[in-house]
């Protein structure tokens, strides 16, 4: 449940992107986890860990003893840190995919994944900032959570969170038995193995471990073709996306050779904008350049376009062709250069999706269009084909740690272990998959237990 | 204000300090508990032959329950003792299944439980039982001030705790029939309930069944399976064998077969329905009450009618009933697994559908019960309403079902009545301490919809609040109260210590492989050693029993066989216990937090409206019961977090400022 006594990690990415990134542990395990993961270059390390200062080396996979990052590490000793508690700084330099894999290993090894605002919120409970502060912490916490819950829920619709729930309610099916028999002992519940279940529970855990490590998960988010004909600043506005961007930033090469996908972190919500400017191909006949065929191409596998004109022009023939592509699919028409003088405001294109006016240029309108990027996915429009929005290193501690605890059940029952043992594991097991869905078994459990089994005093 | 006056004339001598009304499994408890506090305490009974009653099966403990009835007894209560005085037949359940999961179920001899409590009851100093008929609660302003009788007496005490059973306005469905009633035969309460209304308690409905019993005379026992009770001494109380038993005479009617040599005991008898009787039930579920469909009551999902089991479980071909004597002497016999509304030409049919009980004859119908509750959202974990001060609710009329449940808000309520009475601060027990303190903290957190009964599955800390260590948890807080004798308390401390140094020792002896502790182990079919180990590590080997250290590593003087329990399971299971320790050391910090009791959540900017209106509802005292409420989520805890932070800050920033928390 909500705990602030444990030791909670996140990306702590400065503002704008670049290659550098910290990853910051708060609470009593922090330097404990960093210990297991650092090796230090020097010797200063070893001859006793100062506060504040900080420590050349490296990050390495204790499992695997592989190199993950060279990086920079400052250890904080409680209370003279910003939450009051033992901090603990990983600055690595190698981008975005040392810096996950990092936070993946810190998850690993115990901390749990910081919810939106929690630092700020340990802060504020331990008597770091002030009272005038505490206003702003408020505000974090009510609009980022309550969009952050959205999310869970919204992100329980795709094929991913099928198969978590399906691992789930087989786990919960196997705890309804355990339980069954224990309260209703002298009913006469037939005996029934638990074994292959749990067995079959592992197995789906393993797979689902097995993807998030090749990274078929983390890379889907909100496919975002951006559209239109040149010259309405589709690059400039992709580029504006990816500066504006608080968080992560992943550049990945697109997976064909004539489109660039760029991956930006709006609130929790990965978009994979898929832009097709700039790639002119002079070799191709008038219509191609105009990138109605390869707008067509990129609509195909988007769940969301996109769609920008420029407000400085009259709609063009090309704008008229564009937004018949689009018909009505999930899009957001952004008309751009606000800058300049308008000459139109392109209200009768593409007349059922939400409009907005921007500048590229000048960044005017940007985080309008960020919050109606955000509003336009939660509220359902847009179906995404593989659904999780939620990052990858979340999912991969959860379903390691739902992993952990079904093996330790089967562990038990090997052992001979009694039920009641056996129960704890399974519980916990199906309480971090609970995490991923939002749910919590204990009502969920009993009704498990009176449907499925006939009991009577 | 005289202390009970019908026309200004006193008539008591004293006036009472705590009032309990109704003399059921709860109002005794409460009622020993006040007067052995101290409290001058008036019981207020309806009936006075039907005390501490069992109007449904006179079994006491079975999973869950069985740990509140040693909660019970540890903390000085009643229900175990009177139990082990009059139980016909008792058994240890779930052995197989786990340490934190094994529990006692007796079967009581009903009349002989009633009758011993009354006992009790009666040479209990401060205590006066009355019967009569409670019309009314006297309040005046927020301040409970006493009961008005039907006959027109009032009698005036500080504290009254209501424990009135399903008398609240009951109402008794049996077929097509139904009627007023608070039990079969009683009469039920109305002003009662009108009285609760009045004084501004909403009040819900809930409804239970309870099965035919029929004549021991018309059983064919040999077409039963006996069960017999225990074969080796088994008692609830941790004072061991009671001072007295009460026993008649066994009625020969029942075929024992076997006796245990410790006390002689009544078995049970198993028996099977079958596709007939199935038949018989689906051609009349429209002249059922509580058939699935014709209801609009909840009934308890765990208690489910016959009618609903084979509804809703059509592909079972079979389903158990047990046969239960009801007492050593008579031969009325209950038939439990057929809770049934069905009316009473029907109830015939289908119980002579089986072999067993083709000739049968019912003395008393199953009936269904209806009933007036006060949803507990409108009680404080002390049991005290948070509308009238003073006043305190315990057992049905918060929703719950069983007797084990009922008395042990009963201690509760008994305990907070004299307590705040002497103006003290109540007793609230917490999740990790006592099943009674997961009963209590579900039924302030959770909306009811049917009667709640306790589950071990419900107490998420189960590894610690096992049925053995009742009395190391609860104990001293009995005691400290003035409820368990300085001579008990001093057994459980020394108990304590013994267990403690038994680990200690284990931790530091060392046994090396020799010849004969090898052959020792062979025998027992565990592995050899080949280095040495410490006499823990050797212990949590699968197989092994405490008879090792025995043999090989004796403590100085022997250990009684209840040290050597708990050494035992804390030494194998310490993993698994240090796991729930680490759990609630987590939810600790939460369930530390303190929310004020006039905290004003309308205030609080950033609250979804359900978790708002929620935490209205339920006023958790807790951030961590807050955290429990349905509706409530992660958010919402943060934010409520950053307001009391807010609030403590403003109020000690006015008092010192620029003092470091």
């Amino acid at each position: 449940m909500y705990t602030l006594d444990d030791t909670i990690v996140a990306i702590s990415t400065p503002l704008g992107y670049g290659g550098i990134g910290i990853v910051r542990l708060s609470g009593p395990e922090a330097l404990g986890i960093a210990r297991q993961l650092f090796r230090p270059a020097g010797r200063a390390w070893e001859r006793g860990i100062e506060s504040h200062r900080l420590y050349y080396g490296h990050i390495v996979d204790p499992q695997t003893n592989r190199v993950v990052d060279e990086v920079l590490l400052s250890y904080m000793r409680a209370p003279h840190t910003y939450t009051r508690q033992d901090v603990v700084e990983i600055n690595a330099h190698g981008g975005i995919v040392p810096l996950r894999e990092i936070l993946a290993l810190c998850l690993r090894m115990g901390a749990r994944p910081a919810r939106e605002g929690e630092f700020t919120l340990r802060a504020f409970l331990n008597g770091r900032i002030d009272l005038a502060q505490a206003e702003a912490v408020l505000d974090v916490i009510s609009a980022k959570t309550e969009a952050a819950l959205r999310v869970a829920i919204a992100q329980l619709s795709g094929r991913l969170s099928q198969r978590v729930r399906q691992v789930r309610s087989l786990l919960l099916k196997v705890l309804a038995y355990l339980e069954a028999t224990i309260d209703f002992p002298e009913e006469d519940i037939p005996p029934q193995d638990i074994s292959p279940d749990l067995l079959q529970a592992a197995q789906q855990l393993e797979e689902l471990l097995q993807e998030s490590d090749r990274g078929l998960i983390y890379r889907q988010g909100v496919r975002t073709a951006i559209v239109g004909r040149p010259n309405v600043g589709k690059s400039s506005l992709l580029n504006v996306l990816l500066r504006a961007e608080r968080a992560i930033v992943t550049p990945i090469p697109g997976t064909t050779r004539d489109t660039l996908e760029e991956t930006i972190n709006l609130q929790g919500i990965p978009f994979v904008l898929v832009d097709t400017a700039g790639i002119i191909d002079e070799t191709e006949d008038i219509i191609e350049r105009l990138g109605i065929e390869r707008s067509r191409r990129s609509l195909e596998q988007a769940d969301l376009a996109l769609v920008v004109f420029d407000g400085s022009e009259k709609p063009s023939e090309a704008d008229h062709q564009v937004a018949t592509l689009v018909g009505d699919r999930p899009a957001v028409v952004v008309v751009n250069k606000s800058d300049l003088p308008q000459a139109s405001d392109y209200a009768n294109l593409l007349p059922g999706a939400p409009h907005i006016s921007v500048s590229a240029l000048t960044g005017e309108g940007i985080p309008k269009l960020e919050e109606l990027l955000i509003q336009v996915v939660l509220s359902g429009q847009v179906v995404t084909s593989e659904a999780p929005l939620a990052s990858n290193p979340r999912h991969r501690a959860l379903f390691q740690r739902a992993l952990e605890h079904v093996r330790e059940a089967l562990h038990a029952l090997e052992e001979g272990l009694p039920l009641d043992l056996v129960s704890i594991d399974v519980t916990e097991a199906i309480d971090a998959l609970g995490e991923l869905t939002g749910e919590t078994a204990s009502e969920e459990l009993l009704e498990t237990i009176f449907s499925n089994f006939c009991i009577g005093k | 204000m005289s202390s009970a006056t019908p026309h200004g004339r006193d008539l008591v001598a004293r006036p009472y300090e705590v009032i309990v009304v109704g003399a059921g499994h709860a109002g005794c408890e409460a009622a020993l508990a006040a007067a052995r506090m101290g409290r001058r305490t008036l019981l207020v009974t309806m009936n006075l032959d039907l005390i501490a009653q069992m109007p449904c099966n006179p079994s006491v403990g079975g999973s869950g329950k069985g740990q509140l009835v040693r909660e019970i007894d540890a903390l000085g209560g009643e229900m175990g003792r009177n139990t082990d005085r009059t139980f016909i037949q008792i058994r240890l359940l779930n052995t197989s299944k786990g340490p934190a999961v094994q529990a006692l179920r007796a079967q009581a001899d009903k009349r002989l439980y009633s009758l011993s409590m009354k006992h009790v009851l009666e040479r209990t100093p401060n205590l006066d039982l009355k019967q009569g008929h409670v019309e009314q609660i006297l309040v005046e302003g927020d301040q409970v001030r006493g009961v008005r009788l039907a006959r027109g007496e009032r009698f005036v005490a500080k504290a009254v705790v209501i424990s009135s059973g399903t008398f609240l306005n009951g109402r008794i469905l049996s077929g097509e029939f139904s009627t007023p009633a608070g039990r079969a035969g009683e009469f039920p309460a109305r002003g009662l309930s009108r009285s609760l209304r009045e004084i501004g308690l909403s009040l819900g409905r809930l409804q239970t069944n309870t099965p035919p019993r029929v004549d021991a005379r018309t059983i064919h026992f040999e077409r039963a399976i006996p069960q017999y009770g225990s074969e080796v001494p088994l008692y609830f109380s941790f004072a061991g064998p009671p001072e007295q038993v009460y026993s008649l005479p066994i009625n020969p009617v029942y075929p024992i077969a076997w006796q245990a040599a410790w006390r002689p005991q009544v078995p049970c008898f198993l028996i099977h329905t079958n596709a007939t009787t199935h038949r018989i039930i689906r051609e009349n579920l429209h002249r059922s009450p509580v058939a699935p469909g014709n209801i609009d009551v909840v009934g308890p999902r765990y208690c489910p009618s016959i009618e609903e089991k084979i509804v809703r479980f059509s592909h079972k071909e079979s389903h158990q009933f047990f046969l239960e004597p009801e007492g050593w002497a008579t031969g009325e016999v209950y038939v439990q697994g057929c809770f049934t509304g069905l009316p009473f030409d029907v109830q015939l049919d289908l119980l002579r559908s089986i072999p067993a009980l083709e000739e049968v004859e019912i003395m008393r119908p199953g009936y269904a019960i209806e009933y007036d509750f006060v949803p507990p959202h409108q009680i404080k974990p002390s049991l005290e309403t948070w509308r009238i001060h003073g006043l305190f609710l315990a057992g049905q009329i918060n929703g719950t079902s069983g007797y084990e449940e009922a008395a042990s808000q009963g201690i509760l309520a008994g305990i907070n009545a004299a307590l705040y009475v002497r103006d003290e601060e109540p007793l609230v027990l917490r999740r990790d301490q006592a099943y009674l303190g997961v009963l209590v903290d579900d039924l302030i957190t959770k909306d009811l919809t049917e009667p709640y009964r306790i589950m071990t599955s419900r107490a998420e800390y189960r590894l610690l609040l096992r049925q053995d260590n009742a009395d190391l948890r609860l104990t001293p807080i009995g005691y400290r109260l003035g409820l368990v004798s300085e001579e008990r308390y001093q057994a459980v401390e020394a108990k304590r210590k013994a267990i403690q140094e038994e680990i200690e020792r284990l931790r530091r002896v060392i046994l090396k492989p020799s010849p004969e502790l090898n052959a020792f182990l062979k025998r027992k079919g565990v592995r050899p050693l080949n280095q040495a180990v410490s006499a823990q590590q050797l212990l949590r080997r699968p197989g092994m029993s405490y008879e090792v250290i025995q043999e090989f590593a004796p403590p100085k003087e022997a250990l009684p066989p209840e040290v050597i329990e708990q050494v035992m399971l804390e030494v194998r299971y310490e993993g698994y216990i240090r796991k729930q320790q680490r759990q609630v050391e987590r939810a600790k910090r939460l369930e530390n937090r303190r929310i004020p009791e006039d905290f004003d959540y309308a205030s609080v900017i950033g609250l979804r409206n359900e978790a708002r209106e929620q935490l209205m509802r339920h006023r958790p005292r807790t951030v961590g019961q807050a955290a429990r409420i349905q509706g409530v989520n992660p958010a919402d805890i943060s934010v409520l977090l950053v307001y009391l932070e807010r609030l403590a800050r403003a109020s000690q920033g006015a008092k010192t400022r620029g003092v470091q928390r």
